[in-house]
């Protein structure tokens, strides 16, 4: 039978890819998928702890994280075409231009 | 029985999908692939009980983040294989699957003790829509008008940032106008 514990597990591995997507991008675009990722990943926990605890408040806070993905990326997706109109390229080493 | 058959294959698709996301160098591979493991992750929603929030994941995500990630697209060269300089991958594997572990654990951790009780309980009887907007526009109604202005926000940002200077090609130098001005006159 699927308990808890599974669906937590499925959480942690896609929220690993995520993470290692995040870790291992250097386009800007690709970076946005890795945290599409990483969030949906968050998502199925909250659901699951949902029903496994017959609360709605997990459920409550997947529809915030919901929304606050949708602003993300349309803030980010102008802010990309910005950047891509002002350097020609997404790539994070192109776009480094503070040396440290 | 059909729960977990449906569990075992959606958590197989969806990460070899979201593999795909983070390992592809084509733009559209990865996109697509998103769009796809997003629609799967709407099928654990429903598994769950839901489905509100499988509707919320179908409409939102796979509608209109997806839709908007694909004109997006159109402003940059989507066809071309991007190239990056990915520096000692297994460090990196190592170092995201470790810290994603310590996370999950330390928010998994109060999980396992007793000390969870039900705030909002689900109602027998009642449709799961019923329930969740019962409890989204009597306990959560001001963080539900605050996300309202917050999408508000961003629609004005994402308007004003990508709107700005919009009749001048990113694609398409002046030179390719010129040609055509050319050929209209050759005619």
């Amino acid at each position: 039978m699927i308990g808890l514990s599974h669906y937590l597990t499925l959480s942690a591995i896609l929220f690993s890819i995520g993470l290692v997507g995040v870790l291992r991008r250097r386009n800007l675009l690709m970076l946005f998928f890795a945290t599409e990722v990483m969030l949906n990943a968050v998502n199925i926990a909250f659901a699951a702890i949902s029903h496994y605890y017959n609360d709605l408040t997990g459920q409550m806070f997947a529809f915030f994280i919901i929304a606050i993905a949708a602003s993300e990326v349309a803030v980010g997706l102008g802010l990309l075409i910005v950047l891509y109109k002002k350097y020609g390229s997404l790539d994070l080493d192109d776009l480094a231009t503070m040396k440290g | 029985m059909y729960e977990a058959i449906a569990f075992y294959l959606f958590s197989v698709l969806t990460i070899g999908l979201f593999i795909v996301t983070v390992m592809s160098k084509n733009v559209l591979y990865a996109m697509t692939s998103l769009a796809a493991g997003m629609v799967l992750i709407s099928g654990f929603f429903f598994i769950l009980g839901a489905d509100f929030l499988g509707a919320v994941q179908l409409v939102v995500y796979v509608g209109a983040v997806m839709a908007l990630y694909s004109f997006a697209m159109m402003f940059f060269d989507a066809t071309r294989d991007i190239k990056e300089k990915n520096t000692s991958s297994a460090l990196v594997f190592l170092l995201g699957g470790l810290s994603a572990f310590v996370l999950v654990m330390m928010f998994a951790a109060p999980i396992h003790s007793d000390a969870i009780q039900a705030l909002y309980p689900m109602h027998e009887g009642v449709g799961n829509a019923q329930d969740v907007g019962i409890v989204l526009f009597t306990k959560y109604l001001v963080p539900f008008e605050v996300a309202a202005v917050m999408l508000l926000v961003a629609m004005i940002a994402g308007i004003i940032l990508a709107g700005k200077k919009m009749d001048d090609s990113l694609t398409e130098d002046l030179s390719a106008d010129d040609e055509i001005m050319i050929q209209k006159d050759e005619k």
